[in-house]
């Protein structure tokens, strides 16, 4: 890392370091010589942008991945096991992921000795466990008894059973993934001060998060993370949001794909309307407007409630509030199908989870929107229309496979990502919604799909451009919109001679910036500028 | 496209057609080995005659299989059809007693079985209960109420007006064989040439991306049970014309496991989504041979039992490992 004052003795060897962590998946690199060190009694806070590859470096310190040969890790200067997560845990290393893996079903006291019961006579002492259970319980604070079954605790108090079971393993480094993102105001200030005693304890704790707020309170050190790589570690005494952000983004635009189609500012329509939109969890009040030939990008970090909001869009969960017109006329979608056939296309994130039949053929997938509309009558399949449609899709797109018979699941991702995109264009649709349209999709494909979007755009058709990548969303969005906790944060759009920049996303994104309206380029909350 | 291209990718799509046709028949080289398997032994199974027999065995289970089949594609199981087959064949007895208006008892056990299928469907599809524990229900309540129509005794009817049905014959084949291979025929241009056929595989294949897609999935889950049930029904009055009687507590009993194994025989998945009504002909098929082959060679009642169920887990297994893992049961 580098140079970065330390806070505390120098000379002391750190409770952990590592040193030099590369980590491949096959043929992508997550992480490229990383270095991350810790203090006792230290909160050391990561960040990074989405993919940077902090869950990566965490998994690999707790022994779920692997790293590759030639990193080390050092515990008290000597080094520890890698890629065993029962010596890691012995080692003093607990980590508590964002979806937390406490069984609902046990107490809280089972919980927090799962997989290393008290025994006695080869039996559970149960009454040991709840002894043992007890003090570390009123450490943290917690008014809860040991035998309260988990699955009746708030999402907050199951925390604070993580942070105890971390506890029952002797922990001296606890590391926490955004620990706070789905806690109330209340139970993270609880989980603030329970942070401030275990650093008082000595225990060293590293907070992932991208909350600007909550880094400002608690870390004393802060290392960023970029594409796999240490960008630097600063000190509290150095900390600015300025700075932070500066550090997280800063990748080359020049070799992404530009735009070529602008949409005409003079004929302005707005297609799509959203207001007020809210699910009563996830998303709460987002409003916006997207106009005919305009492709309106979503930034966000990953939970800011982006995917949640196109699905409630286009119905496919239930919305507790707001409403979504069409060319000035309210819809009532209920379900996905009210949406499809007022002309509101959604290309799913999760391509194989929600998108493709995979043992059905490419042709099956591009047409199931449309067979009913192409049918014979009885509702008897029109193989040679859907033969018609399925062959001109595979050429339009060029989608590169050898016959349209074939099963959807042989595809490559892009080919796959160009089939759902077939899909959605057989419905003709007004407005299509495409949530990370270029996520598992190598560099060509990608640059393909770029090009359909721009081609749709130019069509007049209305797009909403879901994307966690900040220089494809500046790529290919006229105006981004910025989302974070499920609300739209500020919107950022191009001037003439000046894009979209990086840092202003981000700092939206991650509540880097005080006010919305603070910069010349954020404009009002779902306006149009 | 050019006319030599399109040509070409018919050809293709011929050639992977004939592909998926050979998966599908992946049993039939099972189904031929036994048959010659038991030959050989008995001397006596490849006669006409007793093809004959065999085939008549074959029918009933082969057409609740083919109900079966749609619900299983979409990823479901029904365990009341042999609840439904009895509650039907007694209605069709029931029916049958009325003067001058015997006949009716076809339609009478068919429109039964089409009511439970309805019922069972409603309750998974709209109230959203998992499709085990309601069919799990259903047969049992559905049984108790075949019991309850004849006061729990048999009834028969020794002029059963459409007796033709379980014991006669057209131009030499049996009237239940030629219904269950129409069974089979309908079955298939649903599954394969219309567009609910292609909802229901999409529906058993991913349920999420079919309603994203704007499938009204609980209308396909509707009429998956409802075709189980009709077909049960349908079941209900061969088995009532076969018998000239039908007894509410001893009908059907167990042969909702014997259409589910002719299903996982005849290679469709358990979790829905892959599957054809050809395999589900071979797989019952499968299993009438075993009987019937079994009792040829003078093997005793207990241990046809063993034999069978052996024999079904071990051509699953053949199957699935000739697959090399592709096969999700």
């Amino acid at each position: 890392m580098t140079a970065a004052p330390a806070p505390v003795s120098p000379a002391a060897p750190r409770l952990l370091e590592m040193r030099g962590i590369t980590k491949t998946f096959g043929a992508a690199r997550a992480l490229s010589g990383v270095s991350f060190d810790v203090a006792a009694g230290e909160v050391h806070a990561l960040m990074g942008e989405n993919g940077a590859g902090k869950s990566t470096l965490m998994k690999i310190l707790s022994g779920a991945y692997r790293a590759d040969p030639g990193g080390e890790i050092l515990i008290d200067g000597r080094p520890a096991p890698m890629g065993d997560p029962i010596a890691s845990r012995a080692a003093g290393i607990a980590v508590i992921y964002q979806e937390l893996s406490l069984s609902p079903n046990l107490s809280v006291a089972q919980n927090m000795f799962l997989g290393a019961e008290p025994r006695r006579f080869g039996l559970v002492d149960r009454a040991g466990m709840r002894r043992l259970a007890e003090p570390i319980l009123r450490r943290l604070g917690i008014g809860f008894s040991p035998d309260t079954q988990v699955a009746s605790l708030s999402l907050g108090e199951r925390q604070m059973v993580e942070i105890a079971r971390a506890l029952t393993t002797r922990a001296r480094i606890i590391v926490m993934d955004e620990p706070t993102t789905s806690l109330t105001s209340r139970e993270t200030e609880r989980l603030f001060d329970v942070i401030a005693g275990l650093k008082a304890d000595g225990i060293a704790t590293v907070y992932i998060s991208h909350r600007m707020e909550e880094v400002y309170r608690l870390a004393d050190r802060v290392s960023v993370l970029r594409d796999g790589a240490s960008v630097g570690t600063l000190d509290r005494s150095e900390l600015s949001a300025q700075r932070l952000v500066s550090m997280m983004v800063g990748r080359d635009l020049s070799s992404f794909y530009k735009k070529e189609h602008r949409p005409p500012s003079a004929t302005r329509r707005a297609v799509l309307s959203v207001r007020g939109l809210s699910d009563g969890r996830r998303v709460h009040g987002c409003s916006l407007d997207v106009h005919a030939g305009e492709v309106l990008g979503i930034a966000g970090l990953v939970g800011a409630g982006r995917t949640e909001l196109a699905r409630l869009i286009f119905g496919a969960d239930a919305r507790t509030a707001g409403t979504v017109s069409l060319d000035g006329r309210e819809l009532a979608i209920r379900s996905p199908r009210d949406a499809l056939d007022a002309g509101i296309a959604y290309l799913t994130e999760d391509r194989k989870g929600l998108g493709l039949f995979l043992d059905m053929s490419i042709s099956d997938n591009v047409n199931i929107g449309v067979l009913g509309k192409d049918a014979k009558p009885g509702g008897v399949l029109d193989f040679v229309k859907a033969r018609a449609r399925a062959d001109k899709a595979i050429h339009d797109l060029s989608v590169r496979t050898r016959s349209a018979a074939l099963n959807v699941g042989a595809l490559s991702g892009g080919n796959q990502q160009k089939v759902l995109l077939a899909r959605l264009l057989e419905a003709e649709p007004k407005v299509v919604i495409l949530d990370e349209p270029t996520r598992g999709v190598d560099v060509g494909a990608k640059s393909e799909i770029y090009r359909i979007v721009d081609a749709l755009a130019a069509r007049g058709i209305a797009i909403l451009a879901i994307s966690s990548d900040l220089p494809e969303i500046i790529g290919i969005a006229d105006r981004v919109l910025v989302m974070r906790e499920g609300r739209i944060a500020g919107e950022v759009s191009a001037a003439p001679g000046r894009p979209i920049d990086q840092e202003t996303i981000m700092a939206l994104s991650t509540g880097g910036v005080p006010e919305a309206g603070a910069r010349p380029e954020l404009g009002p909350i779902g306006g149009t500028p | 496209m050019t006319a030599t291209d399109s040509a070409a990718s018919a050809a293709r799509m011929d050639k992977a057609r004939f592909r998926s046709a050979m998966t599908a028949l992946g049993m039939l080289p099972v189904l031929v080995i036994l048959a010659v398997g038991f030959h050989l032994l008995s001397g006596r199974f490849l006669t006409v005659n007793n093809l004959s027999i065999v085939t008549q065995q074959a029918s009933i289970n082969t057409v609740l299989a083919a109900g079966m089949t749609f619900v299983i594609l979409t990823g479901g199981i029904d365990l009341s059809v042999g609840s439904i087959l009895a509650v039907a064949a007694m209605v069709g007895v029931i029916v049958s007693l009325w003067p001058d208006l015997g006949l009716l008892g076809i339609p009478a056990a068919i429109l039964v079985g089409l009511a439970c299928g309805l019922a069972n469907g409603v309750v998974i599809a709209f109230l959203k209960l998992p499709p085990f524990i309601v069919t799990l229900g259903s047969l049992t309540a559905v049984r108790g109420l075949a019991r309850l129509l004849g006061g729990d005794t048999t009834v028969f009817n020794a002029d059963l007006p459409f007796a033709f049905i379980g014991n006669g014959t057209l131009f030499g084949v049996p009237w239940l064989a030629i219904i269950a291979l129409a069974t089979i025929l309908v079955s298939w241009f649903i599954l394969k040439r219309t567009v609910l056929g292609t909802w229901i595989y999409a529906v058993g294949g991913n349920v999420e991306a079919a309603r994203l897609t704007g499938i009204k999935v609980s209308l396909v889950l509707l009429f998956v049970y409802a075709m189980s049930g009709l077909l049960a029904g349908l079941g209900g009055a061969m088995s009532a014309a076969r018998l000239y009687a039908a007894n509410g507590l001893q009908l059907g009993q167990a042969y909702e496991l014997d259409a589910i194994a002719a299903v996982i025989l005849g290679g469709t998945s358990f979790v829905g989504g892959v599957g054809s009504i050809w395999g589900t002909l071979i797989g019952a098929l499968i299993i009438a041979v075993l009987s019937n082959g079994l009792i040829l060679v003078g093997v005793s009642d207990i241990w046809q039992y063993i034999i069978k169920g052996l024999v079904i887990i071990v051509a699953v297994a053949l199957d699935r490992y000739r697959l090399g893992g592709l096969g999700r049961t």
